[in-house]
This record gives C-alpha cells, sequence and structure tokens, in this order.
C-alpha cells in the first residue's frame, strides 16, 4: 500500500499537494509540534523529580498528534487515548490540566464543556466503540459534524477494534479511525502484532477506505485526515488512516525500552524527525532563521513553565471529593461512608 | 521494651533461603514446566520484557517461544484460547498484566471456563491458571488498582487464589497448575518485592488450607493478600498495648477454609475481617456471614468489617491512601471489638 508523503525527513516537498495549506496554518502546527515536544520533555524530567506521575512519552510523534487534530472542525470530536497531549493542545485542552492529571488529580481529567473532546482512555480499544456510537449519534441527529478517534498499533488486535471498524462499514458512519502506528506497544514490535503487512490494509474487510501515511510528515498528516474528515462529515463515509510513526521513548516513565529495543532503531528514526523536517521546510521557503527559532522556543519555553507553575500552585484535591460524582444524587451507604471521613480527617487524619 | 514476636519463624528465618514473592513465582512457573511439558505461559509482554513485574523473566531462554509466547493485545482472545488448550489437555498459565483487564475476559473465564466441566457432565476439564495481579500500587487510579476477588468468587467451578507471602506464592502456584479446575490466582503488585523463606524442594500447599500467620488469643483478623503483611503490622502495634492478635490468612478464598476461621473465632470470641475490596458485596460480608451463622454463641461482640471505601480508587496519592485500609484503621477496628 501506498505511503502518503508531501514533505520527506530532508525538507524537500510536494508543491501541488501543499499548495491548499496555508502558511499561516504551516507556522501554527509548527509552534503547537515544539509547544508539545517540550511540554512533554518538562513532564519527563518532573516525573524524574517525583513531581508527576506515571505518564506515557509522545516524543517522535508530534506530528501526528498536531496534524490530525488540526483537520477537525468546530462541532467534530475528538476520542483520544493516552498518547495524544499534541491533539489536546491543538484542540485547547490546557497543558496545566494535563500535568495536574498525571500528577494524580483527577479533576485534570475533567474537560471543559464547551469542547468536543473526550477524555483519556486508558483501556487499550475501548474508546474505538464510543466512537462508533457517537457517529450514530450525530447522524441519526442529522449533525453536520464527525467522529476522529485516535489508538495505537496495539489496539488494532482489540475486538473492540474489528466490531468498530465492522459498525462503521455497515452503517455508514461519519467516522475516521486514526491509528498512530509507533512500531511498539510496551515491549511488542508491530511485527509481533499482526502478520499483515500494514494496517490500513485491515479496512479492506469492512468495507471502508484505508490509507497510510508518514506520520512524521504533518503536512500529510494534516491534509489526509482533513480530506477524509470532509467525506466523513458529508458523505458518511468512514475511513482508517494508518500514521507511520515512532515511538522514540519508552514506552512509559515506569518502562525500560533497553531491556527489548535495539538504539540503533532510534538512530534511522532520529534522522526522519518530524518537528526538524519542517523547521528545514520554513527555512526555505519562508525566511525562517535560528535566531527567529531560537525565540519561538524560548517563548514556548515560558509557556510550559508557566503551565507548571500554575499546576505545582494548584490546590490538593479534599478527602471529600472521592464521593462526588458516583451518582446524581448521593445514596445512603456513600453518606455514611462521607461522614465517616470527615470524622477521621478533621481528627487529623489517618496515618 | 523487648516484644517476642509470634510471627511464624519459618518465614522469617534469616538462616534459610529466602525469595523475593516475583521470583518465588518465578521458580514455581520454571519448576512446572520442567517437570510437565503441558505447561505452557501466553501474556502480554512476558516473552522478551519478562513481564511488567518480572514474575517470567529468563523464561523465554529456558523454554523458547513455543511454550513462552507474547501475544497481541486482545485478552479475550488469548484467554479463550487458554480454555481451549486445557479442553485438549494442555496447562496454560495465561497472564493478565492488571486484573482490571480481566474485565475483557469474562465470557470466557465466566460463562465458558468456569460451566465447562459442569455442561460435559465431567467430560471436559479446563486445567486453566489465569494469573493476574490487583489492588493499589502507588497512584496508579481508578483502572489498574482494583480488587475484583469477588467476581470470581460469585462464580461456581472457579477457584480463587490469593498468595501473601513468597512461600504460598510458590506453593499455590503450583497447585494451581496441577489442578484440573479454572483457578484465578491473584498476585499483588505491592507484594513483588516482599522477601521471604522459599524452600528448594518442590513442594504444593492444598488449596482450602488457611494458614495462622500469628498465634494470638485475644482477636482474630482474617485478612488475605496485602492486608495480611498489614494485619501482621497492626498485631505488633497492638501486642505493644497487650493486645494479642491472631492472623488468619485463608490462602485461597475459594475453596474457603472455614474451620480454621471458626476455630479461630471460637478461641478468640473476637473477630475483624480485613479486605482491600471495597466493602459493598464482598467476601468479607460472606465470611462474616458464614461466622455470625457458625459460631454467634462464641462472639463476644459485632463482627467487624475494614475494607475499602465504596468508591473508585482515586488518582490522588493521598486519597488513594484514604480509599483502602491502613494499619491503623485494623488497629482501631480491633479496639471497637474488643
Ligand atoms: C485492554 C488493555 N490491555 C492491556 C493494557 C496495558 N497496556 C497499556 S498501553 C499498552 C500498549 C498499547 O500499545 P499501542 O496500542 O500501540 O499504543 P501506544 O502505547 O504505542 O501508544 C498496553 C498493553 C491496557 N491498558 N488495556
Ligand atoms: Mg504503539
Amino acid at each position: 500500500m501506498k505511503l502518503i508523503q508531501i514533505l520527506d525527513e530532508n525538507g524537500k516537498y510536494k508543491a501541488d499537494d501543499l499548495a491548499d495549506i496555508k502558511e499561516q496554518e504551516i507556522r501554527k502546527m509548527y509552534r503547537l509540534m515544539i509547544l508539545t515536544r517540550l511540554w512533554n520533555d518538562k513532564a519527563m524530567s518532573l516525573q524524574r523529580q517525583g513531581r508527576l506521575g506515571t505518564l506515557a512519552s509522545v516524543r517522535g510523534q508530534e506530528a501526528s498528534n498536531v496534524g490530525m487534530a488540526l483537520a477537525l472542525q468546530a462541532g467534530d470530536w475528538f476520542v483520544p487515548a493516552f498518547r495524544e497531549y499534541g491533539s489536546l493542545f491543538t484542540l485547547g485542552i490546557s497543558m496545566k490540566n494535563q500535568y495536574r492529571y498525571w500528577g494524580g488529580d483527577e479533576r485534570g481529567n475533567y474537560i471543559p464543556e464547551d469542547k468536543r473532546v473526550l477524555p483519556t482512555c486508558i483501556t487499550v480499544g475501548a474508546h474505538l466503540c464510543h466512537a462508533a456510537g457517537m457517529a450514530v449519534a450525530a447522524k441519526t441527529r442529522g449533525e453536520k459534524s464527525m467522529i476522529l478517534s485516535s489508538s495505537g498499533d496495539g489496539s488494532t488486535s482489540q475486538g473492540d477494534f474489528h466490531e468498530s471498524l465492522n459498525l462503521a462499514g455497515l452503517w455508514k458512519l461519519p467516522v475516521v479511525f486514526v491509528i498512530q502506528n509507533n512500531h511498539w506497544a510496551i515491549s511488542v514490535p508491530v511485527e509481533k502484532q499482526t502478520a499483515t503487512k500494514t494496517l490500513a490494509e485491515k479496512a479492506a474487510a469492512y468495507a471502508i477506505d484505508g490509507l497510510r501515511v508518514d506520520g512524521n510528515d504533518v503536512f500529510a498528516v494534516y491534509k489526509t485526515v482533513k480530506e477524509r474528515a470532509d467525506i466523513a462529515r458529508n458523505e458518511f463515509k468512514p475511513a482508517l488512516i494508518e500514521l507511520v510513526t515512532y515511538r522514540m521513548g519508552d514506552h512509559t516513565t515506569a518502562d525500560d525500552a533497553t531491556r527489548y529495543r535495539k538504539p540503533d532503531l532510534l538512530k534511522t528514526w532520529e534522522k526522519r524527525d518530524p518537528i526538524e523536517r519542517v523547521k528545514k521546510y520554513l527555512m526555505k521557503e519562508l525566511d525562517w532563521s535560528e535566531e527567529k527559532d531560537k525565540e519561538l522556543v524560548e517563548e514556548c519555553t515560558k509557556e510550559v513553565e508557566q503551565a507548571v507553575k500554575e499546576y505545582e500552585n494548584s490546590d490538593m484535591p479534599e478527602p471529600e471529593t472521592m464521593f462526588d460524582y458516583m451518582y446524581n444524587e448521593m445514596p445512603w451507604h456513600l453518606k455514611e461512608q462521607l461522614e465517616e471521613v470527615k470524622e477521621l480527617t478533621q481528627a487529623g487524619g489517618k496515618k | 521494651m523487648t516484644v517476642k514476636t509470634k510471627t511464624k519463624s519459618s518465614e522469617s528465618d534469616s538462616s534459610k533461603r529466602m525469595l523475593l514473592y516475583r521470583e518465588a513465582l518465578n521458580e514455581a512457573l520454571k519448576e512446572e514446566m520442567k517437570r510437565d511439558s503441558t505447561v505452557f505461559l501466553m501474556g502480554e509482554g512476558i516473552a522478551e520484557r519478562g513481564g511488567s513485574y518480572k514474575v517470567t523473566v529468563d523464561l523465554l531462554k529456558e523454554f523458547g517461544p513455543e511454550r513462552v509466547i507474547d501475544t497481541p493485545i486482545a485478552e479475550a482472545s488469548f484467554v479463550g484460547a487458554g480454555v481451549g488448550a486445557a479442553i485438549t489437555g494442555m496447562r496454560p498459565v495465561v497472564e493478565i498484566l492488571f486484573i482490571d483487564f480481566t474485565l475483557l475476559t469474562l465470557d470466557q473465564v465466566i460463562n465458558q471456563a468456569a460451566k465447562y466441566n459442569f455442561m460435559t457432565g465431567g467430560i471436559g476439564k479446563v486445567p486453566l491458571v489465569l494469573r493476574t495481579q490487583g489492588g493499589v500500587g502507588n497512584g496508579l487510579a481508578a483502572q489498574h488498582s482494583q480488587s475484583l476477588e469477588a467476581i470470581f468468587y460469585h462464580i461456581p467451578g472457579l477457584r480463587v487464589v490469593m498468595p501473601s507471602s513468597p512461600y504460598d506464592a510458590k506453593g499455590l502456584l503450583k497447585t494451581a497448575i496441577r489442578a484440573d479446575d479454572p483457578v484465578v490466582f491473584i498476585e499483588h503488585k505491592l507484594l513483588y518485592m516482599n522477601e521471604g523463606h522459599v524452600p528448594q524442594d518442590d513442594y504444593t500447599i492444598d488449596f482450602g488450607k488457611a494458614d495462622i500467620k500469628r498465634t494470638g488469643s485475644d482477636v482474630t483478623l482474617v485478612a488475605w493478600s496485602n492486608m495480611v503483611p498489614k494485619s501482621l503490622a497492626a498485631a505488633e502495634k497492638l501486642a505493644q498495648q497487650g493486645i494479642d492478635v491472631e492472623v488468619v490468612d485463608p490462602r485461597t478464598l475459594n475453596p474457603l477454609d472455614k474451620k480454621t476461621i471458626l476455630d479461630s473465632v471460637r478461641k478468640t470470641e473476637h473477630v475483624v475481617i480485613v479486605q482491600e475490596a471495597i466493602r459493598r458485596g464482598g467476601i468479607a460480608s460472606d465470611i462474616a456471614s458464614i461466622i455470625q451463622q457458625q459460631a454467634f454463641d462464641y462472639l463476644d461482640a459485632p463482627i467487624e468489617i475494614v475494607a475499602g471505601i465504596n468508591t473508585p480508587i482515586p488518582f490522588n496519592l493521598n486519597l488513594e491512601k484514604l480509599s483502602v485500609p491502613q494499619v491503623n484503621d485494623i488497629i482501631e477496628a480491633v479496639k471497637r471489638v474488643l
């Protein structure tokens, strides 16, 4: 299956394909990718210092993250797994709240009501069923909107993946399933996940279109997802899009990839860095310079530092909050326990 | 003040060989795989990586990829495949890394494995071990911290095993592998690094045999899995205050060693049951109902249950601590019954 690419790792590009991407959008993509990387690298260092909990690194997948989210229109839904910080920031979810969530504060996972974004999904593949159901809802209501889900290569082994694609094909749902193929599911390489050469070809079994895109090429990601989102929204034709990218970090901060991954694999992919190639393009075509680049990085670093500061200054959740949001009205058995917890905490807390 | 410890010496004697809980499990798997060529392993990241908690390290090297199999992330299918292999006479040990994700396999476990013997009139057997791990860790949030043993306890046809020490882990896992019933073998993430005496020899521990982890005369604490070390810590503190606690670890919840629990209650006449799982619909309630029915006349006080709060496990560390029993909660409960 053909790999869709517009911008290669040397900054060479196909001018025709780039024609309908505006300069302003390109600058925005670049900035968002840099923000995502800085946020991520800061998160890794905070975690090592014990200032953040366990989380997954998105290093290397910034183009996939940002490109797919930018392709959405107002009214569309985004349904992520857990390695999509860049998409979340693109869609206006705050960097502070993502720190807060991964620092162990449930409130960081609450999505503002005006955002059509679902929270983190931990169970691999479970949210793909939700995406199908949301598409059923959008279609029944006659909304002009579509649903974009994102999950990893590992999720394509789940029944949830296959059953959701089957529904989408059968019921002609306005949904696009994006797979970020970062080549790894913790320690299991994609070759041990499936016998098919590509993940995109699995779409054929459900009579939907499968496309394969260079996931480190933000232009190709953006353009392809946008086209397929439009088709899904307007013609009720679902698609499966495989973004071929690479997980440059460990699975999470609790993992050590040197236990199962040869370091030279990383070298190959370092050369395909998603941010570097856009920088090359900017230098060549949009009057960019090292100086401007440095300025941008400094500005983004400040934004990230500000998010860290706000996160670390935010209050800790009170014990009583455990009982919130389980039912619309609190049942007696919870009220009783709530009273016990209050007594305990007033008496100086549990040791 | 020196406190004479009444914790069983066989598990803490330093002249004996000590192993970590995870090493004891590894040894049991290794020995059983050597002994019986029908034993094989399946799970996510168990081969090359040796499992997230290192229970299966080096087994790939020793037994090869046909007997130590890394699976795709497709729990329903590889547990179902385990059921199929077991039906034809193999002894698969299937690992689900977090008990939270056994929920993706419940049809295979509950409708298939647990019913097979019954529905074939004893002709079909499913000697499958489902190894998994539960309980709170350190801030692993609502979908990686649950104690779900009650789900399996409720189902006829399953065995439920929850070892609390390295010694029990090895002996019980061997029994589980040799058993002809499907066994849900539940480890605890905070126990993997605990050390204890584990003999080198090939020993097994019968299902349905509780272990008295500490003898005492004033009050009976019934606890399993990670609540055992917590109960023992509470017992040591209470000993300093002159309260003599007996800690009974059922080790297997199905079958449950009713007799040892009842004998202890009849002796001490006071009982506290400690479970990490949430209070509602838990196994502690069932044990309490057995005690009140069969030893009511012996009880000097109502049975106390110390259990998790009826909420999902919060992500925040302080809240997590509040949501499951701590040593102090056990001490308070003991004082309430005395
Ligand atoms: C149903 C389920 N099984 C197992 C896990 C444990 N787990 C968490 S992430 C992961 C790997 C996921 O790989 P992939 O889908 O490729 O996403 P990636 O981590 O590469 O982004 C696994 C096995 C889980 N969260 N959910
Ligand atoms: Mg992956």
